[in-house]
């Protein structure tokens, strides 16, 4: 087919104007490219470099360091030691069986841990640490250092963990950490983002759990930056965090340490108090446990026994644990007496032995009666028909508004775990409580710390120590924190008549130093260091008029936990009180036989700041006082536990 | 005029068509791609692997492949081009029938090692065949609307072939590069507004289809629609493509933050860095000077050709080459605007400087075909 040339022509110049048209167009949408490159680049280039850094930059979390615990003195009580563990990176590792096969040689995996360490390295990012090994020994990080050759993609990390170096004598105050758990977070309103940081230890119990906003400190920062896939590539700015503040206790961990050793395997609690200031200086709760054992997780195999124990080691005894304060309670019916101006010191009451109210027979514990007694005899020989007759005379309301101003039915405010407030029961109470009315029969049991009264050795002796001083001495366990001294527990003046005071101090007197007083055997001989005190013996239940006629009343006769509890509270010296204590002894039968040797120990123990002389004790008694004390030398002071093998 | 009109004596013959190249525009094409090496050579963090290397490999083939296409005479080209055009479609159909799988769509077929994808070819043969359509067709019937019926059932069918896999990008890039094609050829006006219109329609068809049964694109391609006209909805799912993109061109700035100190795409915030994405790394590193500069270099190409089409008395060379650079000007055009926020993410590479095989060879192959257009012009 021919073509004619213009027809050529024709078709030749459209072409080229549509060609140049087509080009045009396609310069200018380039053009319009270039504007738009300028618009991002050049007008809006510093929004965007904003952008990308915050896309870059990540800011990661240091842990910061927990503050320590110390005692009055100074000793540490908690402290943070290097801990080492092994982590692998499965990238850096190659083939991650036969590097673990490796390792495996090297030091001791258990296999359980193993095939966990295997299942989360083939689940987490190629890049990311997984650890292997927890809690490894310097000794088998050294090993695995030596080995690094053999070893791609392992290598050891150094962390801080807890360590309590005096082991149970402290569980119950100082308390322990452990792992971030989710019951912890969930507790918190808006958690701290360090408690996110795997292995962060937060305080479970006691100080550390109640102080845990000023141990914990805040976390300082690094900037890195990273990848898309979140890798670190370097380290860009550092800014340290605050460490956490450190606490001292009250309490002397020698004192302390004593009274765990003195106590043994008995139940029991042992309140130390300043009169002056308040200071715990001792607050033993026994049997203990081990905090260290729970810092990396417990094993059932460990945990369980503690559990199940009858004798409770978990519980704090001191401030948990709530008892009927039995005779201990009596000088706060006759204070509320005396106060009242019921009765005076010198009105005698006659005990025969028991006491009708309300066609029920109320016994004294002894049976054949005190006869004709005073209030000093009452407290000396703890008659009980005295205290029936006193506290029908004051009423309810008014031994319980007395119980409520020497810190009995009150909780405290101390940074431990469930401090217990006790009971000093009243008629609007038990109304609301138990639906039921007060009856007479209420306030006699009462006015022996029986029925539903209810109080906790510490609150006994913040009791002993008001009744000492006269003031409302308030309990204290922190004395500075960061080195600055915290208010002192001294208190303001209780307001109640000294010679009422004198009174009730001179009754207690008499329970321990007079020849006929319950706790006679308990005294102390050596002048100036007298001590004044009441035994306490609270049941724990009823003798059912079937076991009366077995013949079944002596404790000795019962199962372990059907026992009387004992309790002793004192203070001394009588003249110039120092320390205010209170001991009990769970179901340990009488309070003078069980529970004032243990208060006399203490005490002198506590004035003489160590080893007691064998003079202050009555000439009977020395031989089996030094028999007790070597043997007490024998299992204390355990020397400074400094925590795993380091560098 | 055609090359049955005039005689072929000046026409170089032998080694000396070398000379006769189009020497300008092959420096051009290896600026470019030298632009792509340097680019690939940085996103590996300062390594000739895994990009760069294998890209100068497939570079000096391809350039190979160009000048051999560039000796071989543009008739014969011409009468191939029927050939060519049916034995891609039927590739096509092979894609559709055994074609693999990758991202989501049938792309390629597999021919021993080599990975052909037929639609990146379709491109080309289009070009050509439409070129040799109009070479033949008398000019005073190229309005006739039996004579236009034909060329756009050229362009359709491939089309369609194509979305059935799916790859709208491509298809959109075919439907551009035809019409553009007969626009070249003198279609009247008229016929190009009634398919302006047309396609206006279908888009308002395409968003109205939307949750129905009968819903003409994949959710996908809405999803990359709605991010694309407001990425902030969804920063870290479709959208975070575009947001990346923009973050890393925009804080490359007037000059870069230097040659290899590209944060954003050295840290893999930006997604297929050595492919779709790569011109962000450049504008990053050598901010709006370097984007600029390659730009130049495109539209040079651009100019290039359109020249060497103008002088070319050849109906099929002139159209061949003007729609061989509207071809390679969709390409780059597509992907600059993608990358810089203007339009959808669709999957268009960067002509010669992203990372990959068959389209730098097809690409080097056309470029061939223009070649031998210019060294075999009527003199």
């Amino acid at each position: 087919m021919r073509r004619s040339r213009a027809d050529s022509d024709a078709s030749h110049s459209k072409l080229s104007r549509r060609a140049v048209l087509l080009g045009g167009a396609q310069l200018l949408f380039m053009g319009g490219l270039a504007a738009r490159m300028n618009y991002l680049q050049v007008d809006q280039a510093d929004q965007f470099r904003l952008l990308a850094e915050e896309n870059r930059i990540n800011i990661r979390l240091i842990p910061p360091a927990r503050g320590e615990i110390f005692d009055r003195n100074g000793v540490r009580l908690a402290q943070n030691v290097p801990s080492y563990r092994i982590v692998i990176v499965r990238e850096d590792a190659d083939d991650v069986d036969a590097v673990m096969q490796r390792l495996g040689e090297v030091i001791d995996l258990d296999p359980e841990v193993r095939a966990r360490a295997m299942a989360e390295i083939k689940r987490s990012a190629p890049f990311l640490p997984v650890t292997v090994a927890d809690d490894v020994s310097w000794d088998e990080v050294s090993r695995v250092s030596v080995n690094a050759p053999a070893l791609p993609g392992v290598s050891p990390e150094v962390g801080l963990t807890r360590v309590y170096p005096r082991g149970s004598d402290f569980a119950h105050i100082v308390g322990r950490v452990g792992r971030v758990s989710q019951a912890d977070l969930d507790a918190l309103e808006n958690p701290d983002a360090v408690l996110r940081i795997p292995r962060f230890q937060i305080g479970k119990i006691n100080v550390e759990a109640r102080q845990e906003s000023l141990l914990r400190g805040s976390a300082g920062t690094k900037q890195v930056e990273v990848n898309a896939t979140g890798r670190v590539m370097r380290e860009l700015a550092r800014r340290e965090g605050q460490s956490g503040a450190d606490i001292q206790l009250t309490i002397d961990s020698n004192l302390q340490n004593f009274v765990q050793a003195r106590l043994g395997d008995e139940s029991a609690a042992v309140v130390i108090m300043d009169c002056d200031n308040g200071d715990l200086v001792a607050n033993a709760s026994s049997p203990s446990y081990d905090p260290n054992l729970f810092i990396g997780g417990i094993s059932s195999a460990d945990y369980n026994p503690l559990l199940q124990s009858i004798y409770r080691p978990l519980v704090n005894k001191t401030v948990q644990g709530t008892y009927p304060p039995g005779s201990t309670y009596k000088m706060v019916v006759a204070m509320a007496a005396l106060e009242d101006g019921i009765v005076g010191p010198e009105e005698t009451t006659y005990c025969p032995g028991h006491l009708e109210v309300g066609g029920r027979r109320f016994h004294c514990w002894k049976r054949a009666g005190h006869g004709w007694i005073d209030l000093e005899n009452s407290l000396k020989q703890s008659c009980d028909v005295y205290y029936y007759d006193l506290a029908m005379k004051v009423g309810i309301e008014k031994i319980s508004a007395m119980a409520n101003r020497f810190g009995l039915g009150w909780k405290h405010d101390l940074p431990l775990s469930s401090v217990a407030a006790g009971l000093a029961p009243t008629k609007a109470w038990k109304q609301s409580a138990r639906g039921d009315s007060w009856v007479i029969g209420d306030t006699v049991n009462a006015s022996i710390g029986q029925g539903f009264t209810l109080s906790s050795p510490l609150q006994l002796a913040v009791m002993t120590a008001r009744l000492a001083t006269n003031r409302a001495v308030v309990p204290r366990l922190i004395k500075s924190i960061d080195g600055v001294e915290q208010a002192s527990g001294a208190g303001e003046p209780l307001g109640m008549n000294e010679n009422n005071m004198r009174q009730v101090r001179k009754g207690m007197y008499s329970v321990v130093n007079d020849r006929r007083g319950t706790g006679y055997r308990s005294r102390v001989i050596a002048d100036g260091v007298r001590m004044a005190g009441k035994s306490g013996t609270s049941q724990v239940r009823n003798i059912t008029a079937a076991e009366r006629a077995r013949g079944v009343s002596r404790n000795e006769d019962l199962p372990w936990e059907r026992r009387d509890h004992a309790l002793f509270v004192a203070f001394a010296p009588f003249d110039k009180p120092r320390y205010a204590v209170s001991v009990l002894v769970e179901h340990g039968g009488g309070g003078s036989t069980a529970a004032a040797p243990i208060a006399r120990d203490v005490m002198l123990q506590a004035i003489y700041g160590g080893e007691p002389p064998l003079d202050a004790y009555p000439t009977a008694d020395r031989g089996r006082i030094a028999e007790q004390q070597k043997a007490l030398r024998a299992i204390q002071p355990q020397a400074d536990f400094s925590g795993k093998d380091q560098a | 005029m055609s090359y049955l009109e005039y005689t072929v004596k000046h026409v170089p013959t032998g080694f000396a068509k070398i000379l006769h190249l189009n020497w300008p525009l092959t420096i051009l094409l290896a600026a470019v791609s030298g632009v792509g090496f340097l680019m690939l050579y940085s996103v590996a963090g300062g390594s000739f692997n895994p990009w760069a290397e294998p890209q100068m490999k497939r570079f000096a083939l391809g350039i190979a492949l160009m000048i051999a296409a560039g000796m071989v005479p543009i008739w014969l080209w011409r009468n191939l081009a029927g050939v060519a055009y049916f034995g891609t479609v039927i590739l096509l159909i092979g894609v559709e029938l055994f074609g693999a799988v990758g991202m989501g769509a049938q792309r390629w077929i597999e021919l021993g090692s080599f990975r052909l994808q037929p639609s990146e070819l379709m491109k080309i043969t289009l070009v050509m065949m439409l070129a040799a359509y109009y070479d033949w067709l008398p000019p005073k019937k190229t309005s006739r609307p039996l004579w236009v019926l034909l060329p756009v059932l050229m362009i359709l069918i491939p089309t369609a072939l194509v979305l059935k896999q799916p790859d709208l990008g491509t298809a959109i890039l075919l439907m551009a590069a035809g019409g553009g094609l007969m626009f070249l050829a003198g279609v009247h006006w008229g016929y190009f507004a009634v398919v302006i219109a047309g396609a206006v329609g279908l888009v308002s068809a395409v968003f109205q289809s939307r949750g129905t049964p009968w819903q003409l694109i994949k959710d996908y391609q809405f999803r990359r629609i709605d991010t694309f006209i407001d990425p902030s909805t969804d920063p870290l799912g479709a959208g975070y493509h575009i947001t990346q993109s923009k973050i890393a061109l925009g804080s490359g700035g007037w000059t870069g933050r230097g040659f290899m100190q590209g944060t954003q795409s050295r840290l893999n915030f930006l997604p297929e860095k050595h492919t779709d994405f790569i011109f962000t790394t450049l504008a990053e590193e050598f901010g709006f000077v370097g984007g600029f500069s390659l730009l130049g270099l495109y539209a040079l190409i651009i100019v290039f050709c359109v020249a060497a089409a103008l002088i070319n008395k050849d109906r099929f060379s002139s159209l061949l080459t003007l729609g061989i650079a509207l071809n390679f000007f969709l390409f780059f055009a597509v992907n600059m605007s993608m990358v810089m926020g203007l339009a959808p993410v669709v999957g268009v590479p960067l002509p010669l400087v992203s990372y990959g095989g068959s389209a730098m060879l097809v690409l080097l192959l056309a470029f061939g075909l223009v070649q031998s257009a210019h060294v075999h012009r009527p003199r």
